[in-house]
């Protein structure tokens, strides 16, 4: 990528199809039905219905394993287990080998897959699983971080990050302050389940359907089970019914096994997971135990802070290590630490291994220092706003992160002044002060609480992107790039971007299904990064037929590079124009390439993991959210009563699909915080695996004042796709200020004492048990 | 009997035979009608991805009732009409999917089909909005459909637009014709599935009804299918012989009788059904009757159905019992009558035999200083399994209690009476000091269980509280709940659009 070719997708032209609330590409099919997801495929004729064993303890060894009946019933085609496996039996993705397809021996969690059986129909299948006879030696479980930390137990080694002398600054601080908080985990409840479909081709060749956030990883693994190179497998993803980062690492297993069925039968294999099946045997979002210490000043100004992160992985270390490293990096959320300390363990538990979930990290970090700032103003009697406005980061000399990158692009003071304004923040505060001066039972609460959210994948190598172009003799133009499509919106902001920059409309352009044949070794499409990346890809292939053509052009026509320009369907040479379609037709004729690749890598990122120092993020993303709660004091019942969001997504390539990111990763969080709850027994079986039991949030969940609004003078001061910034996981945590509001309200009954020690998420439970522990009035 | 059913899919005629009778709904538009456009998200009318709408006449005309598709049986579709988002568009978009598209209200776009099939029945419902928001209104219509992306703001915009003006489609316009195709598909006799040695029994009156139970005491007996369909769906359970109520008229009836002082209630009334006629009674109905399942849920679910099965977490029992509700079980041989109460035995063993159904639930009218009141706790405010369910009846002679009844729902293993705290109460002074010494009994009436609903703490001290919550509710004028707003206007809605 040159900077030539950025500055073309910085200068937006004449063109208008980019920073438009263009719907999306699928929008009309969504509504008709029409829209195509991989259970939709119609069945080839001879396909196998797959269905797995799984596991019913938390720890245990295999003593034997009976499957005769299940062979016997009538249906059932092929059964497999650890020792039919071709290839190697490990689908962790980032080669720590933990994690098996199918159990060899020991059990390390409840849901576990033990074996799996492909049947002429879907009902024969289960019912045959059902059939199984295995004798298990049960085990010691470890279920809990607490015993985790005692044994030791990591699936990534502990982790530290520091900066100065945290334990003398607190020691030399005016007010201290400690405490812990206890974060649930969150089911990603995409509404389309985990599915793929496989089909065996000729010479051992598989093509794979799946619902997957990365295609490239779920090519290799299946190839690595089947015993095969990369080449040997196809994946094709047109789109997923929602993924979260639940189908980044998790989509895989089930590829896997479909592949292995479709290749020993020689027959088509489709599994799809129902949803209890799901929600046991897949990863989630991590529960956090998070202790801090905190020394500041009678400003609230935090001086020095010792962070403890633990972290509840799972049974492997799947995605732990990065995940857990991104709390850490977002354990400041927009708070300059003069001192700083936090240290990060990784958990390993006789539990289902947890996973990517939009934030990735993120959101629990964060909940740690807004919970510290929110403990600080209680002590001293502030206004909350007032104590993290004194702390937001500010020029040189409070600019520095715990991970020693410069904070350059900071907007969150002048963002969260215009936001306590148009939100009436402090006018609310003394309103509702005087409310619950005068209400008996319920209690209201107010929170304003920011958003810094850094942008890039923390493994510095993920960071690229390919896309390919071609342009067809009629002048249609076909995209595919490596993203891939789960809702967000990418396709339609790539195939704006392309569309922009050749001049034509969006008709003009097919967008295709993410395809490892077409764009190879792709990262997943996660980290907000789809549209940073695959757009910049795109651009960059298009640059290069446009630098064919206008290379063309001028030889031809004699006109100088300049003065050609691709505006409104038409390629202009100076004065004289022709149709987008008779330049391809012409540059065909004079056989010219009209088809190339693109790739991005990202710029300026690098970080040192050993030292813990670097520049891990090309920028942040910013936002605000006020929310104001009320709670029932009888019995911990609450309602959201309105919500003002003010976000920076830069120049927004689409702000109808930005919006749509804003309002939804909010809710998303705000179900994460109050009645999302993972129930689990005390053998370790989830309790709460489907949407009867566990509920996230409905239309009745989200306040009819919900004002969500983009922040107008956003700008990307880094060189991104038309200076837009990513915009899928940031808005997840505007909905901290939900659960601090609601620990507002609970402080309400008890004025100068210590912040309330509310857990989450807060359901109705937790919120009448943590008044009870806070004193009643 | 017959041995096909016979159905409208869209405006066609559809005739299917030779299936198994547990297929649901979902089942056979997915892997044989090849409409895939409904999808299966939880399997157990819990997401509303599978919604569609079945169009059953009614008088001179067409009643359109959403329902999901997952736990429906085929077999049960006799004579309705099935219409599915398939069916909405045709060279133009459904005004509801255009809505939809406009205001950007699909990402993932899985959820969305069910969506579409919703609102369809909200505006064919005639659920117009009145000046406002109409937000209640919406809520309650959509709270039967999760959506994982979008955050529901622009689903909401769509639905206030779309609710904004009468609907006028294919559907209002080709009423005559459909009203005409369903008749020529009414059936007068029962029908009779077979296959492969399952059963599907659909009598057409009480005397066949309790014939088929006489003859097959093993069979089960299939409501609205909320429960039943899950053990299909969810379970993979073979249920060798079934025997559908809803087409019984004698379940159907809905009918004050003056004379006993009592609404008798059919055990094949749907909750929407009830809905109306029960508020009218007891207005303090309305705030729980929102709240149970969501609409989907309450076109098919009985609250003959809801007793029937005998669960510790119905949420009609509670207010039932306190209201003093009688059950009428009958047979081949007979009827018989007991107080709902004495009904729950112990946990899944109830006071009903074999070849015995659930004929009537008897709800005595209100007497007119009845001060009536249930509550419902659970994680989320709409569509979800309570974790306590609260019922309060109660009558004063001044400030002395004349007369209490408590019932609660998930506190003991069948719905309980808490006596001990009725027994403090009754002949006491209705004030403060009173409530304080009754919650204390409460302690003495439950030994509450913890599980994922919530744990035993909790759910003791809530319901020491609910307590005071009437107390309060019935001596001070402030709110004292943080239920939805606007349930005024549903309700208000929610006649017009029915009258």
């Amino acid at each position: 990528m040159s900077s030539d070719d950025v500055m073309k997708g910085d200068s937006s032209s004449m063109n208008t199809v980019v920073h438009q609330s263009t719907t999306h590409d699928s929008a009309a099919r969504h509504a008709t039905g029409e829209a195509v997801y991989v259970d939709d495929i119609r069945e080839p004729v001879g396909l196998l219905h797959v269905c797995f064993g799984a596991s019913s303890c938390a720890h245990g060894r295999i003593r034997q394993m009976d499957l005769s009946r299940v062979k016997a019933f009538p249906g059932v085609v092929a059964v497999i287990t650890a020792q039919d496996l071709p290839g190697l039996n490990d689908i962790s993705p980032m080669h720590t080998m933990d994690e098996e397809i199918l159990c060899s021996g020991e059990i390390h969690f409840h849901g576990q897959a033990l074996f799996a059986v492909a049947a002429d129909c879907r009902d024969t299948a289960r019912r045959a699983v059902q059939l199984a006879e295995i004798d298990v030696e049960e085990l010691p479980a470890i279920l809990d971080v607490e015993e985790a930390i005692r044994q030791k137990s990591w699936v990534a080694e502990p982790h530290e990050m520091k900066r100065g002398n945290p334990a003398r600054a607190i020691e030399q601080s005016a007010y201290r302050l400690q405490g812990e908080l206890q974060l649930g985990g969150q089911d990603h409840f995409y509404l389309e389940g985990q599915v793929s479909m496989a089909l065996p081709q000729e010479g051992g060749d598989m093509l794979v359907y799946s619902s997957s956030q990365h295609p490239s990883e779920l090519q290799h693994l299946v190839a690595q089970a089947l015993g095969r190179a990369d080449h040997a497998v196809t994946v094709e993803v047109r789109r997923m019914g929602g993924a979260f980062g639940g189908k980044e690492t998790q989509a895989a297993q089930w590829a896997v096994i479909a592949a292995l069925l479709a290749d020993r039968t020689g027959r088509p294999a489709k599994i799809r997971l129902d949803r209890d099946t799901d929600m046991i045997s897949t990863g989630k979002r991590h529960p956090f135990r998070i202790r801090y210490e905190v020394g500041f000043d009678e400003q609230g100004r935090i001086e020095g802070i010792d962070l403890n992160l633990a972290a509840l992985c799972g049974m492997s270390a799947d995605l732990s290590a990065p995940i857990t490293d991104r709390a850490m990096f977002h354990s400041d959320n927009a708070y300059y630490l003069p001192h700083v300390r936090i240290r990060s363990y990784r958990c390993r538990t006789n539990t289902v291994s947890n996973t990517a979930f939009r934030g990735f990290g993120g959101p629990q970090g964060m909940m740690g220092i807004e919970r510290v700032i929110d403990g600080i103003a209680a002590q001293l009697g502030k206004d909350p706003l007032a104590v993290r406005r004194a702390n937001l980061y500010g020029g040189e000399g409070r600019n520095i992160t715990p991970y020693h990158m410069k904070v350059e692009d900071n907007v969150l003071p002048e963002l969260m002044a215009d936001l306590a304004e148009s939100s009436a923040y402090t006018h609310r505060r003394k309103e509702i002060a005087a409310f619950n001066l005068q209400s008996t039972v319920i209690k209201r609460g107010i929170s304003l609480t920011p958003v810094k959210f850094g942008i890039s994948f923390t493994t510095s190598f993920l960071n690229q992107a390919g896309a390919l172009v071609h342009v067809y003799k009629d002048g249609s133009i076909h995209l595919n790039h490596g993203g891939t499509e789960m809702g967000q919106g990418l396709f339609i902001k790539v195939a704006q971007v392309v569309a922009d920059a050749f001049g034509v409309g969006l008709e003009q352009i097919k967008i295709t299904a993410t395809h490892t044949g077409q764009v190879p070794n792709t990262s997943a499409t996660a980290a907000s990064s789809g549209s940073d990346m695959n757009g910049m890809a795109a651009l960059n292939a298009v640059n290069k037929i446009k630098k064919r053509l206008v290379r063309f052009t001028t030889k031809k026509y004699g006109v100088e590079e300049e003065d050609v320009q691709f505006t409104q369907g038409q390629v202009w040479m100076g004065e004289q124009s022709m149709t987008f379609p008779e330049l391809i037709m012409e540059a065909y004729l004079e056989r010219v390439s009209l088809s190339a690749t693109g790739y991005y890598r990202t710029p300026k990122i690098w970080y040192d993991r050993e030292t813990a120092r670097g520049r891990p993020f090309l920028y942040f993303a910013y936002g605000a959210a006020v929310t104001e709660v009320e709670i029932d004091t009888l019995t911990g019942e609450n309602r959201i009563r309105r919500v003002d969001i003010l976000h920076d997504v830069g120049r927004s390539l689409n702000p109808a699909i930005d919006r749509g990111q804003i309002e939804g990763g909010f809710v998303q969080g705000a179900g994460w915080l109050t009645t999302e709850e993972l129930w689990w027994d005390q053998s370790g079986a989830l309790r709460t695996h489907a949407p009867s039991t566990y509920k996230i949030p409905l239309s009745g969940d989200v306040p009819e004042e919900f004002n969500v609004a983009i922040w107008e003078p956003g700008v990307n001061r880094e060189p991104t796709i038309h200076r837009s910034k990513a915009v899928g996981e940031p808005p997840l945590m505007l909905a901290i200020s939900v659960h601090s509001a609601i620990n507002q309200a609970i402080a309400s009954l008890a004025p100068g004492q210590a912040l309330p020690a509310l857990d989450a998420p807060a359901t109705p439970e937790r919120i009448l048990m943590c008044i009870q522990s806070s004193g009643k009035p | 009997m017959s041995s096909a059913v016979r159905l409208l899919l869209g405006d066609r005629l559809v005739e299917v035979r030779d299936f198994d009778p547990q297929t649901t709904v979902l089942d056979w538009l997915r892997l044989q009608a090849h409409r895939t456009g409904s999808k299966e998200g939880c399997a157990e009318g819990d997401c509303g991805a599978c919604t569609v709408v079945l169009g059953e006449l009614q008088d001179d005309s067409i009643r359109y009732r959403a329902i999901n598709a997952c736990i429906t049986l085929l077999a049960t579709l006799d004579g309705k009409q099935l219409i599915t988002v398939e069916d909405l568009a045709s060279d133009d978009l459904h005004p509801v999917q255009q809505a939809l598209v406009d205001h950007h209200g699909s990402q993932c776009g899985f959820c969305t089909p069910g969506f579409v099939m919703s609102l369809f029945a909200m505006a064919h419902e005639d659920r117009r909005i009145p000046g406002e928001s109409g937000r209640a209104i919406i809520d309650e219509g959509l709270a039967g459909n999760l959506c994982r992306c979008t955050g529901y703001a622009p689903i909401v915009r769509a639905a206030q637009e779309i609710l904004a003006e009468p609907v006028d489609d294919r559907f209002s316009r080709n009423h005559q014709q459909t009203v005409s195709a369903l008749r020529a598909i009414e059936r007068q006799q029962g029908l009779q599935l077979e296959y492969q040695g399952r059963r599907f029994y659909s009598p057409r009156s009480m005397e066949d009804l309790c014939r088929l139970l006489a003859d097959h005491p093993d069979a089960v007996l299939l409501g609205g299918g909320t429960d039943i369909g899950l053990w299909i769906s969810k379970q993979q359970r073979i249920l060798s012989t079934l025997v559908y109520t809803a087409n019984v008229p004698e379940l159907h009836r809905l009918e004050i009788n003056q004379e006993q002082a009592r609404l008798e209630i059919g055990a094949a009334v749907s909750y929407s059904d009830a809905m109306d006629t029960l508020c009218a009674l007891y207005p303090d109905f309305r705030p729980l009757l929102s709240r149970i399942g969501a609409v989907q849920v309450r076109n098919a679910g009985t609250i003959g159905g809801n007793i029937a099965n005998g669960s510790p977490i119905g949420d009609m029992p509670p207010p039932l019992i306190v209201l003093g509700s009688r059950l009428v079980l009958r047979s081949a041989t007979g009827r018989r009558e007991l107080d709902l109460e004495d009904y729950f035995i112990e946990y899944g063993k109830q006071d009903i035999k074999a070849g015995e159904c659930v004929e009537q639930v008897l709800l005595p009218l209100p007497e007119a200083d009845i001060q009536f009141r249930v509550y419902k706790l659970a994680k989320r405010f709409d569509q979800d399994i309570c974790a306590v369910c609260a019922a309060f009846a109660l009558q004063l002679d001044g400030e002395t209690v004349r007369s209490i009844r408590i019932c609660y729902g998930g506190m003991a293993e069948v719905p309980a009476r808490a006596r001990e705290t009725e027994g403090v109460l009754l002949g006491a002074r209705w004030s403060q000091e009173t409530i304080g010494q009754a919650m204390a009994a409460m302690a003495k009436d439950f030994q509450p269980l913890s599980d994922w609903r919530a744990g035993s703490e909790y759910r003791m001290l809530a319901s020491q509280n609910l307590l005071q919550r009437f107390f309060l509710e019935t001596t001070i004028a402030e709110p004292v709940q943080v239920g939805r707003s606007g349930l005024d206007s549903v309700l208000a809605v929610g006649a017009a659009g029915r009258s």
